[in-house]
């Protein structure tokens, strides 16, 4: 029963990730591939947390959790590269 | 008792990737850049954050981890979505006709209007102090 549960919400996730990765494709200005970029990369944290709850190996999560501090580095610094002001 | 927490964990689980899924279509769907940090980044927040409880609850000895794992979320995700918003003000992409209320600009705005009040005196200082 948890099991299907755990299969049926890795498969939204699979959806939001290609909702994502379809507006990282045609986004009409580089900014949307950066919000985009953004949004693939908090879904992977989940699909790790996925892929620790289905193997059943808590070191899994190790990754997610050096992928949650790291992954916000690359956005800021290509809006930052874009942007002149700062 | 505790397959009943696992089936709340589970809940939790479809109930954050639910939100994903929601937060993804609003991506695609709105209008705007603005629309957009704001759909793919509160929604987002709260599916991952929904899922790392359902994960505790499906697994009580992961807490601590998950824990951190929510609280770097918390901290970077409005991070990075400010700096994109921010550029995206500052580059001057164009708002679409169905977005409304533009905060930063009126405050920009106000503070130019203050700054060309003050320029007067602060010219006048400067005279003054030039004189001395």
């Amino acid at each position: 029963m948890v099991d299907l549960l755990i299969i049926l919400a890795a498969i939204l996730a699979g959806g939001a990730f290609l909702f994502a990765l379809w507006r990282f494709l045609l986004g009409p200005t580089r900014l949307d591939r950066v919000v985009a970029f953004d949004v693939l990369t908090i879904v992977s944290i989940t699909f790790i947390v996925f892929a620790a709850l289905i193997e059943k190996r808590g070191i899994y999560l190790d990754v997610a959790l050096v992928y949650a501090l790291l992954s916000f580095l690359g956005v800021i610094a290509i809006a930052r590269y874009l942007g002149d002001r700062f | 008792m505790s397959a009943f927490i696992d089936f709340l964990g589970g809940l939790s689980l479809l109930a954050g990737s639910a939100f994903l899924l929601f937060g993804g279509l609003g991506l695609v769907r709105m209008p705007d850049i603005f629309n957009r940090i704001q759909a793919g980044t509160k929604t987002t927040t709260l599916g991952t954050l929904l899922t790392l409880l359902g994960a505790a609850m499906l697994h009580p000895e992961w807490s601590l981890k998950l824990l951190l794992i929510g609280v770097f979320l918390i901290f970077t995700n409005p991070l990075s979505s400010q700096v994109t918003a921010c550029t995206a003000h500052y580059r001057g992409i164009k708002k679409s006709s169905l977005t409304k209320v533009d905060r930063l600009a009126d405050d920009e705005s106000e503070s130019m209007e203050k700054s060309v009040s003050k320029n007067p005196d602060s010219e006048h200082k400067d005279k003054e102090e030039a004189e001395l």
